[in-house]
């Protein structure tokens, strides 16, 4: 299967600040990717980059094998910029027309999108009294236009509250599963925890982790937390069978690398009645995302 | 050409709904009459009709007026899509700057013209109305008419490339302001005071000549009070240069729009979002 989207060796130079250094990618057809990093670590850049918006300082860009920018790329690609604000003066209803007429569809095609959306209601009010969730929704029912072959969203939940968050990326879902390859930004690992397929993380405009969660998660080994609850007055007792333990309030905080996990577990599995609760605490998808996008700041 | 007239029509409603389409009518209407009363007073004694006289007044307030509406429509085009984070979106669809630009001119033209129907209408509509021999004055009007259009489109042209080139609204707002200020008001003051400082010299003959004509407004006015032969109503700076033939204020008041948008476009071109 050919790829939606193919970046090799991609730079691009601002002067001299290098916002992306030699960064491949490709998303295949159905797939969807996020793309994590800091603020400043080049998501946008790349974003406009694929987009045509600006040009690259090296490296190759295909899109549904055209070039970026190209009038059969931007009819294949859809955008969904970061904190975009439409024209207060016009409605929902109005501006997402607008946008339909510039794809060459019908524009009366704009309320199913709204209605698609969640912004039925709202369609015909006037923008400016719309809430920042709702410009969203405005901007996602834009890129949904014309079936595109591959979506570009830039920080698209930014905004959303959860339950809205939720349907978006139920709505990305179909999308993906009609063939749309979808490119989104977060701050946070968390949010698009199993809603992608795969995961990059840009950090200095370097690609420096991609992969699955799992992947990242098995790559990344970092420690897991063992917090431990004694039976009243058996704390010192499990803190001595047990090396590495601190006493936290009553309870003891252990931490121990992936492949001792089990054995650990086995070992306070012998201190019987002595142990009142036990919880495994996994590395959180913040550590993960931390653990990567540190260590090539180093 | 779809996408254009869209874009045009959004325009024109932005411009409807921000009250601009409004202010720019009553402005044009409120003037032409003023105006036309006005100019009812000294009939007679220049021996010309109502409306010729009435066209002399128009044309002066056409000059300071058409500007500043024309700017005013303008500077926000560009850099208020930049503000709002919808430029980039704008600039990933399928459409060529090129054509959001003749969009947005398609509807600021639309409404300028609108405005310059109605003040003209309503003041030729006044002069006939108590002068039959104002029907004389009707080429001079229409002259003024089309020719206020070309003026419009050269400082919507100016505004878009201001609007470009400073990526803020406020920013282009200043400049704009700044822009009227100078060709419309200042230009002709320095101008006059260095004709005063000539006293008949090189500058009063040579340079003062090409220097009307280079200025899109004084070009403007020049063309229509040589063209009516009302310069016997006017006086200042037009009276002074009765030898400027009138293809050459033509033909600056018909390259100006062309020069100013092909400015806007170029500047449109240079702006990465």
């Amino acid at each position: 299967m050919t790829s939606t989207l193919t970046i090799s060796a991609l730079t691009k130079h601002f002067g001299e600040l290098a916002a992306l250094t030699g960064v491949s990618l490709s998303v295949a057809p159905g797939e969807r990717v996020a793309l994590l990093g800091h603020n400043g670590a080049g998501k946008s850049t790349l974003m406009k980059i694929i987009l045509g918006l600006i040009p690259a300082t090296g490296g190759q860009i295909t899109i549904c094998d055209a070039a970026p920018g190209s009038v059969a790329a931007r009819r294949a690609v859809a955008y969904l910029p970061e904190n975009v604000a439409f024209h207060p003066s016009l409605t929902g209803e109005e501006q997402t027309r607008h946008y339909l007429t510039l794809r060459g569809e019908n524009p009366a095609l704009a309320m199913g999108l709204l209605e698609r959306v969640g912004l039925g209601q709202a369609a015909r009010r006037r923008i400016g009294t719309y809430s920042k969730g709702m410009r969203q929704r405005v901007g996602l029912a834009q890129a949904l236009i014309g079936q595109p072959r591959l979506l570009v969203l830039d920080e698209p939940t930014s905004g959303l509250d959860p339950v809205s968050r939720r349907e978006f990326y139920t709505l990305l879902d179909e999308l993906a599963a009609q063939g749309a390859s979808i490119l989104l930004s977060s701050h946070a690992l968390t949010e698009v925890e199993a809603r992608t397929d795969r995961i990059v993380i840009l950090s200095k405009g370097r690609l420096v982790a991609e992969g699955s969660l799992a992947d990242l998660r098995r790559r990344a080994s970092l420690p897991v937390m063992l917090h431990i609850t004694a039976r009243n007055g058996f704390a010192a007792d499990i803190a001595q069978s047990l090396p590495g333990a601190i006493v936290v309030d009553g309870a003891l905080h252990l931490t121990c690398t992936q492949s001792e996990k089990l054995e650990t577990l086995g070992r306070i599995a012998g201190l019987g009645d002595r142990i009142a609760d036990l919880d495994v605490l996994p590395p959180s998808l913040e550590d993960i995302y931390s653990h990567f996008s540190q260590r090539s700041a180093r | 050409m779809k996408r254009i007239l869209s874009t045009a029509g959004t325009e024109f409603r932005i411009a409807l709904r921000n009250r601009w389409v409004a202010i720019a009518l009553v402005l044009m209407a409120v003037f032409s009459v003023v105006l036309a009363l006005a100019g009812s007073a000294p009939t007679g004694g220049l021996g010309v009709d109502r409306l010729s006289v009435t066209v002399a007044s128009l044309t002066s307030l056409s000059v300071y007026l058409i500007p500043l509406l024309a700017l005013l429509m303008s500077f926000d085009a560009i850099a208020g899509e930049a503000e709002r984070g919808t430029l980039p979106l704008l600039l990933a669809y399928p459409i060529a700057r090129e054509e959001v630009l003749i969009g947005k001119l398609m509807a600021h033209l639309g409404i300028l013209a609108l405005a310059v129907l109605l003040g003209h209408g309503l003041a030729a509509g006044m002069a006939l109305w108590g002068d039959a021999t104002a029907l004389a004055g009707l080429p001079a009007l229409w002259r003024l008419s089309w020719s206020s259009v070309l003026l419009g489109a050269t400082f919507l042209g100016a505004g878009y490339a201001l609007s470009a080139l400073s990526r803020r609204p406020s920013g282009a707002a200043g400049l704009a302001i700044g822009l009227w200020l100078g060709l419309v008001v200042l230009y002709d003051l320095a101008l006059l005071a260095a004709i005063v400082a000539d006293n008949g010299g090189w500058f009063t003959t040579k340079a003062f000549p090409v220097a009307l004509l280079v200025n899109p407004a004084d070009a403007f006015r020049l063309f229509n009070l040589t063209a009516s032969g009302a310069t016997a109503a006017a006086s200042g700076v037009a009276s002074a240069a009765n030898a400027i033939p009138l293809w050459q204020s033509l033909s600056s008041i018909l390259l100006w729009p062309l020069a100013a948008l092909g400015l806007a476009a170029a500047a449109f071109r240079k702006v990465t979002p």
